[in-house]
C-alpha cells in the first residue's frame, strides 16, 4: 500500500476524531474550559444581528433581567437605533436568557453573578462589579486609545473575543 | 450562506422599486441628491453632528467603523458586492440610520436617490 493513501487514512482518521471530539457535548458540566473561555453557545441571529455594530456579547456577560430590559429598548440602545422585527428580537431574548450570567449555564457567568446584586439589571457590561474588578488596572488614557476607542471594542486587546475566548494570555493591548 | 441564495435584490431593482413607490420613472432618481443626503450633518440626539459619512467615511468605497469600533464593510456596491442585495436588510438599515441621522424615516425618493448614488461610486 502506498504511503499517500495511508497518510490520507490517517489524516482522516485524525480528521473524523477532531470533529467529534469538539462537536459531542463535554463532560464538564460547564464546558467553559476554565472560567475565562465562554462556552461555545451559539445562535444565529444574534451573531448575525448584535454582532453587526459589534462583538456579538456573550449572554453570560449579564443576568436575564439585564437583556429583557436591554431587549426591550432596542430603538434607543446607547443612542443608536438598533430596532429588529419582533420574531427575530424575540428569538434574540429567547436565547440570551437561556444563556444568561445567572442562567446556570457557565463559570464565567457565575463569576459575574457573584459581584451582582440579585435584583441588579445594569445595561452596560461595563458597569458590572466584575467588569471593573477585572479590567481595574487599565488607565483612561489606555480606553481611548486610537484603536481600542471604548471598552465596549473587547476584540481591541482580547484578540480571540469573537470566539468566546477571554484568557489573560490571549490580550495584547495596542500602543496606539 | 443562505442570504447569497435567498437574495433576489440588487441595486437595480430596489431602485425600480422606490421609484414606483415615490411615483417617479428611475430616471428621476438623483445621484447627486444621494450623495447630499450621504453627506449633510444634522444635529444628533446628543448634540453633536451626525452624518451618514460620519461612520461609513467619506469614500464609500472605504470601509467605515461603528461608534464601538467594529468594521463596517464597504457600503458602495462597487467595492462590496453584497451590498443592497437583500431588500429586507436594506429597509432594516434605512429604518434604523434615518433615524439615528434625521431623526425621522427617510422617504422613498431618498432611499432611490442614496442607492442611485452610491450605484456609481468608484
Amino acid at each position: 500500500m502506498n504511503y499517500l493513501l495511508r497518510g490520507i487514512g490517517v489524516v482522516a482518521a485524525v480528521g473524523v476524531f477532531s470533529l467529534l471530539a469538539f462537536s459531542l457535548p463535554s463532560a464538564d458540566a460547564h464546558g467553559d474550559g476554565g472560567g475565562n473561555v465562554l462556552p461555545r453557545t451559539t445562535n444565529k441571529a444574534w451573531q448575525q444581528e448584535c454582532a453587526s455594530c459589534h462583538i456579538a456579547y456573550s449572554p453570560a456577560f449579564l443576568p436575564k433581567a439585564s437583556w429583557r430590559r436591554l431587549m426591550g429598548g432596542l430603538d434607543q440602545h446607547f443612542g443608536e437605533n438598533a430596532s429588529l422585527d419582533p420574531a427575530t428580537q424575540a428569538d434574540i431574548l429567547r436565547f440570551l436568557e437561556a444563556n444568561a450570567a445567572d442562567s446556570g449555564t457557565s463559570r464565567m457567568g457565575s463569576r459575574v453573578m457573584q459581584s451582582t446584586g440579585a435584583s441588579a439589571a445594569p445595561l452596560r457590561i461595563t458597569e458590572t462589579r466584575w467588569f471593573v474588578h477585572k479590567h481595574d488596572e487599565v488607565s483612561q488614557a489606555t480606553w481611548s486609545r486610537k484603536s481600542i476607542g471604548s471598552a465596549a471594542n473587547c476584540a481591541a486587546c482580547h484578540r480571540q473575543a469573537e470566539q468566546g475566548v477571554f484568557d489573560e494570555d490571549t490580550v495584547r493591548i495596542p500602543k496606539q | 450562506m443562505t442570504s447569497a441564495v435567498a437574495a433576489a435584490d440588487s441595486p437595480a431593482s430596489l431602485m425600480a422599486q422606490y421609484a414606483q413607490q415615490a411615483g417617479v420613472p428611475v430616471s428621476g432618481l438623483s445621484a447627486s441628491r444621494g450623495a447630499a443626503l450621504y453627506r449633510t450633518e444634522h444635529p444628533g440626539r446628543d448634540g453633536k453632528a451626525v452624518s451618514c459619512a460620519g461612520c461609513h467615511t467619506a469614500n464609500p468605497t472605504q470601509a467605515g467603523r461603528t461608534r464601538v469600533g467594529k468594521r463596517i464593510e464597504p457600503l458602495a456596491p462597487a467595492a462590496n458586492p453584497q451590498r443592497f442585495t437583500d431588500a429586507a436588510k436594506v429597509e432594516k438599515w434605512f429604518r434604523r440610520n434615518c433615524q439615528d441621522v434625521l431623526q425621522r424615516e427617510c422617504s422613498a425618493q431618498e432611499k432611490g436617490d442614496f442607492i442611485a448614488w452610491l450605484s456609481q461610486a468608484r
